[in-house]
């Protein structure tokens, strides 16, 4: 077992004055930074034309496409987060990753093929395929940029947070410098690296991700002489609530709205995934539909093994510490994963220093992939759907739309490092949900609708994504997470009336609704020729390019 | 059409006429290829989802039963939960094997003589 701690060193870290750590961890951060720049400048020089820029060349590989749409899907939300809400809720913890996998059998059977074959950049391309361009381009744009930014507003804020927290830094001007850092990074991947460079950085950080893992793991069970039952039992005493802590309820059973809060969560997780334009992009890098499939296969892969990882993860950090100090350390529990390998390592041993600054080096690689993703999505979204289809009509040239779109990385970049660091004490994790529910209830709505229903017309398709983005934002600004609760993003005041966090469980109807009464009422014929492009480019790949 | 293709070329081979495409989305082949997606995909993305939803329902709602131990420290949310991650690995395994066999062989039918009729 782990040495006691003794009660000062339980407070060092509770304050995050993990001084004694932190050069080493600086150093690992370092090395990581150095490396991808490196891989970002190299990615740089073989980024010529448009198809370079926003797909990487299409030449990856449904493994590395795997990977890389794995380092682009497991944010630090998932990682640090689910570990932690085991460690704090038991089973409520791991009920919440399941969605976050079962999602990608949507993207499997109805959407990454399909994209792959019919688009070209973005997920706009396949939207407005059959469409008028200008209207629907513009919404997809508007939709993608929305979702990405809530995302990224999420992961900058927890970034600053969690880095602070890692590196020791308490002062409201070190957590600005954080969040400034990972924000020039990104930028700078982007920019100069392209998809190219986005790619290689997030394919890393998946394989830093689950060798971090899989050696927590290991270490775990190897305490628990790889007896999963004991470890359980283990938790569930340590944790103080006994069997209730391997049930669910802890966390989303405690009334009937967060019951009710929960099942909306769930449905927008499953099918909120197929529809984030982040990921969406990742399959336009690969050659073939085929090598498409390929990668959401080993994204099923990795990302399971992952999510299983985080089981015994979290149990592991609620059978090994006390459940007092993960709270003290961080309230969301989300530094239960670095913790738990300082303890397995040995707290006072130089050991536990290398394992804390190797998980922590980890979560900030997490970040910086996942952001990178994140900016690409709605830079490229931007300049190819916004400027070169709406505002250039189609007559931007391939240099002009490349140029507008790091222009347009560069302005995400320094709004997302602003609102990143005006956020930086607010609570904004619920906006991860919110970007899920957006998905869910404007863009899937839309592209099953545009591949699969001939009747489909543009106005139902602006319905579909207005209706779907506006009533899920809306949901959100009168529910919770903005207003009226100790954990909302503004507590002191209240202007709260819908009571779930989760917008899905109306939102996502609404959109589906609003895309089939749309057509429904629209005046114009839908284009037959266009869909039938559009569906025989989709299932067989002809004129992929 | 694998992995090691030749990159794409960098100018887009000319894209069949629209009446080619209609006239290809109505023929019976096509009509088979989209049967052999749609009659698969869909009942099982149903299916799929109303197995989470289940499993949701009853994590939120039948606490009691999913309390039930089994062996050990494992009880039944336990094993229904990682059943969820199961059923994901077999249902993904399950359509590849479906569009290798069925799907795969009838789009580059399809797509090859469209294209090399262009």
């Amino acid at each position: 077992m782990s040495p006691a701690i003794t009660q000062v060193q339980q407070l060092q870290l509770a304050a995050g004055e993990a001084s004694e750590h932190r050069p080493l961890i600086i150093t690992l951060f370092s090395v990581f930074v150095v490396a991808t720049l490196v891989i970002t400048v190299w990615a740089g020089r073989q980024t010529k034309d448009a198809a370079d820029f926003y797909a990487g060349g299409r030449q990856f590989s449904g493994f590395q496409n795997g990977l890389a749409v794995s380092g682009d899907y497991m944010s630090a939300a998932s990682f640090l987060g689910i570990a932690g809400a085991i460690a704090l809720f038991g089973y409520d913890g791991f009920l919440y990753s399941i969605g976050f996998l079962v999602a990608w059998l949507v993207a499997l059977l109805l959407v990454a093929e399909p994209l792959r074959n019919s688009g070209r950049y973005t997920m706009g391309d396949v939207l407005a395929y059959r469409m008028r361009q200008r209207p629907v381009r513009t919404a997809a744009g508007a939709s993608t940029i929305v979702v990405s930014i809530f995302y990224l507003l999420a992961q900058m804020a927890g970034a600053g947070v969690l880095v602070s927290l890692l590196l020791g830094i308490t002062s409201d001007g070190g957590k600005i410098a954080i969040v400034a850092l990972v924000g020039v990074l990104m930028i700078v991947y982007v920019t100069i690296g392209g998809m190219k460079g986005t790619t290689w950085v997030q394919m890393v950080k998946a394989v830093l991700l689950i060798f971090g893992t899989l050696l927590i793991t290991f270490l775990v069970l190897l305490k628990f002489d790889f007896n999963v039952s004991d470890l359980l039992g283990s938790a569930a005493e340590n944790s103080g609530k006994g069997a209730a802590f391997l049930e669910p309820g802890l966390k989303y059973g405690l009334t009937a709205t967060s019951k009710l809060d929960f099942l909306s969560l769930g449905i927008a997780l499953v099918l909120g995934t197929a529809g984030l334009p982040h990921i969406l992009i990742r399959f336009y890098t690969v050659p073939t539909a085929k090598a498409a499939r390929k990668s959401v296969n080993w994204a099923i892969g990795i990302i399971g093994a992952f999510y299983l990882m985080t089981i015994a993860l979290g149990f592991g950090a609620a059978a090994l510490i006390k459940p007092d100090e993960i709270i003290a350390s961080n309230k969301a529990g989300n530094t239960a994963a670095p913790l738990l390998a300082l303890h397995l390592g040995g707290v006072d041993s130089s050991w536990g220093a290398i394992l804390l600054a190797t998980i922590s080096a980890v979560a900030f690689a997490t970040i910086l992939a996942v952001v990178a993703g994140l900016t690409l999505a709605s830079s490229s979204s931007f300049a190819h759907d916004i400027y070169a289809n709406v505002i250039k009509k189609g007559q931007a040239t391939e240099k002009e739309e490349v140029r507008a779109a790091r222009w347009a990385t560069v302005a995400i970049g320094v709004v997302s490092i602003a609102l990143g660091a005006l956020a930086r004490d607010l609570n904004v994790a619920g906006l991860v949900a919110l970007a899920f529910a957006v998905a869910a209830s404007a863009n899937l709505p839309t592209i099953l609708y545009s591949l699969f229903w001939k009747r489909f017309t543009t106005q139902g398709a602006l319905w579909s994504i207005y209706g779907g983005l506006a009533s899920a934002v809306l949901l959100v600004l009168f529910s919770p997470v903005v207003s009226g609760k100790e954990t909302s993003m503004f507590p002191d005041v209240d202007f709260h009336w819908f009571p779930l966090e989760n917008p899905g469980l109306i939102s996502i109807p609404v959109g589906f609704l609003l895309g089939w009464i749309g057509t429904l009422l629209s005046k114009e014929e839908p284009d037959a020729g266009k869909y039938a492009e559009l569906e025989v480019r989709s299932l067989t790949g002809t004129g992929a390019h | 059409m694998a992995t090691d293709a030749p990159p794409p070329s960098k100018s887009q081979p000319p894209l069949p006429s629209t009446e080619e495409f209609v006239e290809v989305q109505q023929s019976a082949e096509f009509g088979e290829l989209r049967r052999a997606h749609r009659s698969f995909a869909f009942p099982l993305t149903v299916a799929f989802i109303a197995w989470y939803l289940l499993y949701v329902l009853l994590s939120n709602y039948a606490g009691g039963f999913m309390g039930t131990k089994l062996f050990g420290n494992i009880n039944v949310a336990l094993v229904l939960g990682l059943a969820q991650f199961l059923t994901t690995f077999l249902i993904a395994w399950w359509y590849s094997r479906h569009a290798a066999t069925k799907l795969d062989p009838r789009a580059e039918a399809i797509k090859s003589r469209m294209e090399g009729g262009a």
